[in-house]
């Protein structure tokens, strides 16, 4: 017997939960008070408006909506690693990311309001896939068409730890190795699928690993650590910009809240575990560091929690102040042009007078 | 000119649109070197470089995946699926997400796709690879379906299809792919999506079919016309979503019978979509009841009994006679 392949999963982390820098090769990043005050600032806001979030939800002005609590260093952290020219792909839990990408809150607010609008998130966006791991593939064929058409951008794929167990979240990596395709792919492991945990979804150490199978490397990173998520997501998308080399990111976080609004996880959830995971939580972590280095206080901490809630009240203003949308519009954009033969149901709909509706 | 099989038709096509359109890429597994299992893709990577024409790693969904993608960023991928009982892997990716980019992003992103496929019993083949599951398909918002019965209705409709900036499944009657050589001139003339072909005009009954039951459908036409003097309209469908019921619906008004063959069960079928349309909207036209002739609800048998699950032309003159009872 001789070994004929030996591989490695190196794992991530700069700022420690004690906010203390703990790695040898600690990047620039860390001492950037501008950079690291406009990550903290964001994610504040991403925190804010969620909380806003569930609370329009308890109050019947919001659908169903998926919490980032705890996760908030994942999304910002990676959108703010992308380039503008780069191509995002994200789940449907995703608020720190799309604003980065220029997509208003108002909007995510109208999407998780039931507006098909809210789900049009520009050209280098693509909208949220529900169906679990789906997009992955989506990720790897643009990065196919980037690469074609000679492009200087690079993908960025997201999804949880659930689409792991998916066949099309490997296909897309199995494929990404073959054709060396310019895509990061990045999982936001928050250890549970609804109700089922990291360990049932798996048996394999890690969910970084998965990228062995596929020919390239996978790192697991402190997904409550904004600088190594940054750093790293950073590092792996000018490595697949240089050199057509993809690489996946298990970004080790906890999901602070119920899967959506419509779980409870009490049902299933050990009881006092998101409480020690909590001391993990990235803000905290962030604003001791921040306080560290003498950029921060509690005088500019309540500045920011006023602003932030000031910018949530806005945009939700603004949310709820969308005008409906025409309801004819439903068959609008189907098709670059309506068939004729469904332009008669397209007018029984215009001319529907008020109906009597069930439930 | 030469005349040349469907296979041949859709090759040529596909070859007339690359060369005319570098956003054109052709993609599946064994496309390549290879030229697909029955060669539709031959000489296309020789022709356009392996960038242009992909050997996919052996998944299904991926390959609808991909295509999704590569779509979205200014691609037009035609996809080729080895056979149409191995497409379903993708039946997520196509009905999910080709189906539904555009109406997702309120018209932002496209998928202007072709996915391809061999399609039908009759070539005695193994299991799946045998399959008229058009339904599936048919009965979603955002697709087309295309099914082409001639060589020139293949070259034709594939140009029409790759040039449609919205996801077509195009449907390709493996049973015909070398049935019959018709003359095709490569002039990258596209034939109108969205309507149904009048193959043969006539006065006391409309068949109405697509694929390769179209074969029967002409045989069975032709007997009852010579041996029978039952004069027989016949309707190639050929678009099977949108439907062009117009087409149908005015022969079916002049002719007051209709027969509908295809090859798939009858149970939620095209036929049976097309028949309720009739009697919707011709019923008072109609001197007999709207019938069909298709596939059994059973599975498609192996080889050796796969002739007798496939509609007869007997089976469809009798039809045609039962009709002709009613004055």
């Amino acid at each position: 017997m001789k070994i004929i392949e030996r591989f490695d999963v190196p794992y991530y982390q700069y700022l420690d939960e004690a906010s203390q820098l703990v790695d040898d090769d600690i990047p620039p990043l860390a001492e950037n008070n501008e950079t690291l005050l406009q990550l903290y600032r964001l994610m504040v806001l991403v925190r804010t408006i969620d909380s806003k979030a569930i609370a329009l939800q308890r109050t019947g002005k919001l659908g169903t909506y998926p919490s980032t609590r705890g996760q908030e260093a994942v999304f910002v952290g990676v959108g703010h690693a992308m380039e503008e020219k780069d191509i995002f792909v994200p789940y449907y839990r995703d608020v720190g990311a799309l604003i980065q990408r220029g997509v208003k809150l108002s909007q995510i607010l109208a999407y998780w309001g039931g507006d098909e609008r809210g789900n049009d998130f520009g050209p280098d966006n693509f909208p949220f896939s529900v169906p679990i791991g789906s997009q992955t593939l989506h990720a790897a064929g643009a990065a196919y068409a980037v690469k074609y058409y000679k492009e200087q951008r690079v993908v960025i794929s997201m999804c949880g730890d659930g689409a792991t167990s998916q066949g099309d979240f490997y296909e897309a990596m199995n494929v990404a190795g073959i054709w060396k395709l310019p895509v990061v792919f990045i999982i936001c492991n928050n250890q549970w699928a609804i109700s089922v945990p990291r360990q049932a979804q798996t048996a394999t150490a890690t969910l970084a690993q998965k990228a062995i199978a596929a020919g390239f490397s996978g790192e697991q990173v402190d997904g409550n650590d904004i600088i190594a998520v940054t750093h790293r997501t950073a590092e792996a998308i000018k490595n697949a910009r240089e050199h057509n080399e993809p690489r996946l990111l298990e970004m080790v976080c906890y999901r602070q809240h119920d899967h959506t609004t419509a779980d409870d996880a009490s049902r299933y959830e050990p009881k006092n575990l998101r409480e020690v995971e909590w001391k993990k939580e990235p803000l905290t972590r962030l604003q001791r560091y921040l306080e560290k280095r003498n950029v921060w206080d509690e005088q500019k901490q309540a500045a920011l929690q006023v602003e932030c809630a000031e910018q949530v009240d806005v945009a939700v203003k603004e949310y709820l102040s969308l005008p409906p949308q025409p309801r004819e519009s439903m068959f609008d954009y189907l098709y670059a042009t309506l068939p004729d033969i469904y332009q008669e149901q397209r007018d029984m709909l215009k001319n529907l007078k008020e109906v009597t509706h069930h439930g | 000119m030469a005349d040349i099989t469907l296979v041949e038709a859709i090759t040529l096509a596909l070859g007339y649109e690359m060369q005319a359109d570098t956003n054109v890429i052709v993609m599946g597994e064994d496309v390549g070197k290879d030229g697909g299992v029955f060669r539709a893709t031959l000489g296309l990577l020789d022709k356009f470089g392996p960038e242009r024409v992909l050997d996919t790693p052996l998944a299904e969904s991926m390959i609808g995946g991909l295509a999704v993608g590569m779509a979205v960023r200014g691609l037009k991928p035609v996809a080729e699926f080895q056979f149409m009982g191995f497409m379903y892997p993708a039946f997520d990716q196509i009905v999910n997400h080709a189906a539904r980019i555009r109406n997702r992003t309120r018209g932002r992103m496209s998928c202007p796709i072709v996915f391809r496929t061999p399609y039908g019993a009759g070539i005695r083949a193994p299991e799946h690879h045998s399959e008229s599951t058009e339904a599936y398909f048919a009965h979603t918002p955002g697709l087309r379906v295309v099914v082409p019965s001639s060589p020139a209705r293949a070259y034709g409709l594939l140009l029409a299809a790759i040039r449609d900036p919205d996801p077509v499944i195009f449907l390709e009657p493996s049973r015909l792919y070398r049935y019959a050589k018709q003359e095709v001139k490569n002039d990258g003339k596209a034939l109108p999506l969205d309507v149904c072909f009048t193959l043969r005009t006539g006065e006391d009954v409309t068949l109405i079919s697509w694929g390769a039951m179209i074969k029967e459908t002409l045989e069975a036409s032709a007997i009852l016309h010579q041996q029978h003097g039952i004069s027989v309209e016949v309707i190639d469908v050929a678009t099977i979503k949108p439907l062009d019921i117009n087409t149908i619906l005015q022969s079916v008004e002049r002719t007051g019978r209709c027969v509908v063959i295809h090859e798939a069960p009858s149970t939620c079928s095209v036929g049976a979509d097309i028949v309720a349309q009739i009697a919707e909207k011709a019923l008072f036209s109609l001197k007999a009841p709207p019938i069909r002739v298709s596939g059994f609800d059973t599975i498609v048998p192996y080889a050796r009994m796969e002739r007798l699950y496939l509609p007869s032309v007997e089976r469809i003159t009798d039809a045609v006679f039962s009709l002709m009872e009613y004055a």
